[in-house]
């Protein structure tokens, strides 16, 4: 008789005559519990739902493999997480004073929204961009407005994300350069690059040129800043994206880690050693409705980072791995009805987040649904995890839900579901051929309708919404970029277009153009081509031209 | 129209915007309501938007803009569909449209605006009682 087995009789007992009996005759508020990821959830776990005794195993010290229990061993209690707001809108001018507002009330890190031209490469005056220049991001088209962007910031005390994929070398290029002019080196530099082209096929599509030469991008990304910018996350490796775009939490993770490791591959396939360039991997993931379910999706993932990088890929630095994330909230899980009601969604999902470890976090603005964020909601999105850092005590104490039986039977769950994902995914030939079959596309899709139609017919509340409706409710003001930017940003571009040497220009344009034909590196070529204020479309136009433009299908 | 054709539709996604899950999701809940859905995909210029109009001559015109996009292209769209003599086409919206740009959508001959939270029986029930034709 073991102990365990002397622990199922009492709980039979308890089941039969205590639970049985409080709840015959009366109905529970549903048939069925299914979180997020339509794992079904018991009414209660106990050590029977984790019986293996394999601690060291399966969650270990912080700091030590597999992670589970969190990337450094004393976690926050030596500093909080980076309090990081993805900001960016008009012209360059306008967001450095949004970023000087927010780095003056206590934000520790920057991170770039760019206008949705830069990020497909067009020039702000081509007619693909009309309407969209600083809508949704800052614009930047050269170095000149990366100058505007960063002016009167240091760039050797702050790090920066930029959310940036197909276009990223020549922004971190740009980033570069600027700092070279505020006197320093890339080595100082500290910031990340999303430059996770693979999830912008599944899920966020701004993608430029096929996925191919796109890897090959990447992977000379990586090589160039393992060597030279050695401070830098080379990639930020996104899940945010995959389940905006309506993936469940545990496809979010299998797809994500998948990402990941096609990009592990790849680095390794071109020659570089796995220890050089894993350490400066990073992560990215949402954190949605469902507060347990968000927890054990980023504990999972450590662990199974720490499993294959250790075991599949042979890599020996504690750096490569460890997984290390940011995480934003979900503004899809935001409503348009009683806005402010967002606040309070806000805060779960960014408890969530610093329960389950993150490394920096952006909580949204409760206006998302609307508009970009107006300056008094950015301001409470920051308030937010600041109350939560400061006043909550949550970060007083390492990983403080483990041993919690259904926190460790949910990231147990979540982990096998996700390797059930790899398996499928590699039989599908990896992740690129993947994509090619429409295997992320169709998984996201069933799940963002299945999402849509449970809230229709009530099988899933959102308060103001399908619950709780107030007919009249107060909208915020809104911020309103105005189309003056493009006209602005317009004719800076001529400007400088008329100021620069534009026959070295077209020289460097096309070297770049013919060290693109063949193997070699191509950030030096792109790094001497913003220089001399070479534009972010004159650079993805010349690499289109030798590496063509994506084709998506289309599924419903 | 007879009861019996099948309402057609093209579901589109004006501008570089890459937010596709709504339009998705509609375009589905549409089909699952009887309809034909066309979806041209993303990144579509008002020439490729009222090209795929002309060849395709639908009951509905569905947009989907969540970039801000919305009072440049949508316009520009309509204006597209007037010199091509197409006055029978219900043209919808969805996406992030700030209530205060409603009425000068609406001047220029757009009618049904979907924002976040809205029941999709809501879109269906609206195309079956407004459209042009």
């Amino acid at each position: 008789m073991t102990e365990l087995d002397d622990f199922f009789k009492e709980l039979t007992k308890w089941e039969e005559n205590v639970l049985e009996k409080s709840i015959k005759g009366k109905e529970m508020r549903q048939m069925q519990f299914k979180n997020l990821s339509d794992i079904e959830i018991k009414g209660l776990y106990t050590p029977l739902d984790i019986k293996e005794k394999i601690y060291m195993e399966k969650l270990g010290f912080p700091g030590q493999f597999p992670f589970t229990r969190g990337a450094y061993p004393s976690m926050y209690r030596g500093q909080f997480w980076t309090m990081r707001q993805f900001a960016g809108m008009g012209t360059a001018e306008q967001t450095n004073k949004r970023y000087k507002f927010l780095i003056g009330h206590g934000q520790t890190g920057l991170s770039v929204a760019f206008s949705l031209h830069t990020i497909y490469g067009y020039e702000a005056s081509d007619k693909r961009a009309l309407g969209e220049v600083g809508k949704e991001g800052v614009a930047i088209d050269t170095l000149k407005d990366m100058e505007i962007l960063f002016d009167g910031i240091d760039l050797s005390k702050i790090s920066t994300s930029m959310t940036i994929n197909a276009p990223a070398s020549i922004l971190l290029s740009m980033y570069i350069a600027v700092a070279e002019k505020q006197g320093i080196p890339p080595e100082k530099l500290r910031g990340t690059i999303q430059n996770d082209i693979l999830k912008e096929y599944i899920a966020q599509k701004s993608w430029i040129f096929p996925p191919e030469p796109s890897m090959r991008l990447i992977v000379d990304t990586i090589e160039y800043c393992t060597k030279y910018v050695p401070q830098w996350y080379t990639i930020s490796i996104s899940g945010y994206h995959i389940r905006e775009a309506g993936s469940t939490a545990v496809q979010e993770l299998a797809f994500t880690l998948a990402d990941g490791f096609a990009y592990v591959e790849a680095a390794i396939e071109k020659g570089l050693n796995i220890d050089d360039f894993a350490p400066r991997l990073s992560f990215f993931f949402n954190s949605h409705n469902n507060f347990f379910e968000e927890i054990c999706k980023y504990r999972a993932a450590r662990r199974i980072w720490a499993n294959h990088m250790r075991d599949k890929y042979n890599a020996k630095k504690k750096e490569s791995i460890r997984l290390r994330f940011h995480t934003q909230t979900a503004g899809v899980s935001l409503t348009a009805q009683e806005p402010e009601n967002n606040i309070v969604r806000v805060t779960l999902q960014g408890l969530a987040a610093v329960l389950g470890g993150t490394q920096s976090l952006h909580t949204n603005s409760f206006d998302e649904a609307l508009c970009l964020p107006t300056e008094k909601a950015a301001k409470i999105a920051l308030r937010t995890q600041q109350i939560i850092a400061y006043e909550s005590g949550v970060a007083d104490t390492v990983d403080p839900l483990s041993g919690s039986y259904y926190i460790e039977w949910l990231t147990d769950k979540m982990e096998q579901q996700a390797e059930e994902y790899f398996k499928r995914i590699e039989e599908l030939g990896g992740v690129i051929p993947a994509i090619h079959k429409n295997f992320f596309q169709t998984e996201i899709a069933n799940a963002a309708y299945k999402y849509q139609r449970e809230i229709d017919t009530n099988k899933r509340f959102i308060i103001g919404v399908n619950k709780f409706q107030s007919e009249k409710f107060e909208l915020p003001d809104l911020l309103d970029i105005e189309e003056a930017v493009s006209e602005h940003q317009i004719n800076r571009l001529n400007e400088i277009k008329k100021t620069r040497d534009n026959e070295r220009v077209n020289m460097l344009l096309a070297k770049l153009k013919e060290a693109a034909k063949g193997t070699e590196n191509l950030i030096p070529y792109i790094l001497d081509a913003v220089k001399e204020y070479a534009s972010v479309g004159e650079i993805i136009g010349a690499l289109k031209e030798v590496f063509g433009v994506y084709k998506e299908q289309q599924i419903i | 129209m007879s009861e019996n054709r099948r309402i057609k539709i093209i579901a589109t996604k004006p501008g570089l915007d890459g937010h596709d899950r709504g339009i998705k999701v509609v375009a589905r809940a549409l089909r699952d309501a009887g309809m034909e859905v066309i979806y041209t995909g993303l990144h579509q210029t008002p020439d490729d938007i009222v090209n795929a109009v002309i060849q395709e001559d639908p009951d509905v015109l569905a947009l989907s803009l969540l970039s801000g996009a919305h009072n440049t292209l949508c316009p520009m769209i309509m204006k597209l569909l007037k010199e091509n003599n197409i006055d029978d086409v219900l043209v919808v919206v969805g996406g992030i449209i700030p209530k205060k740009d409603v009425p000068f959508l609406q001047e220029n001959g757009l009618t049904g605006f979907f924002g976040p939270g809205t029941p999709l029986q809501k879109i269906v029930e609206f195309i079956k009682s407004n459209l042009k034709r």
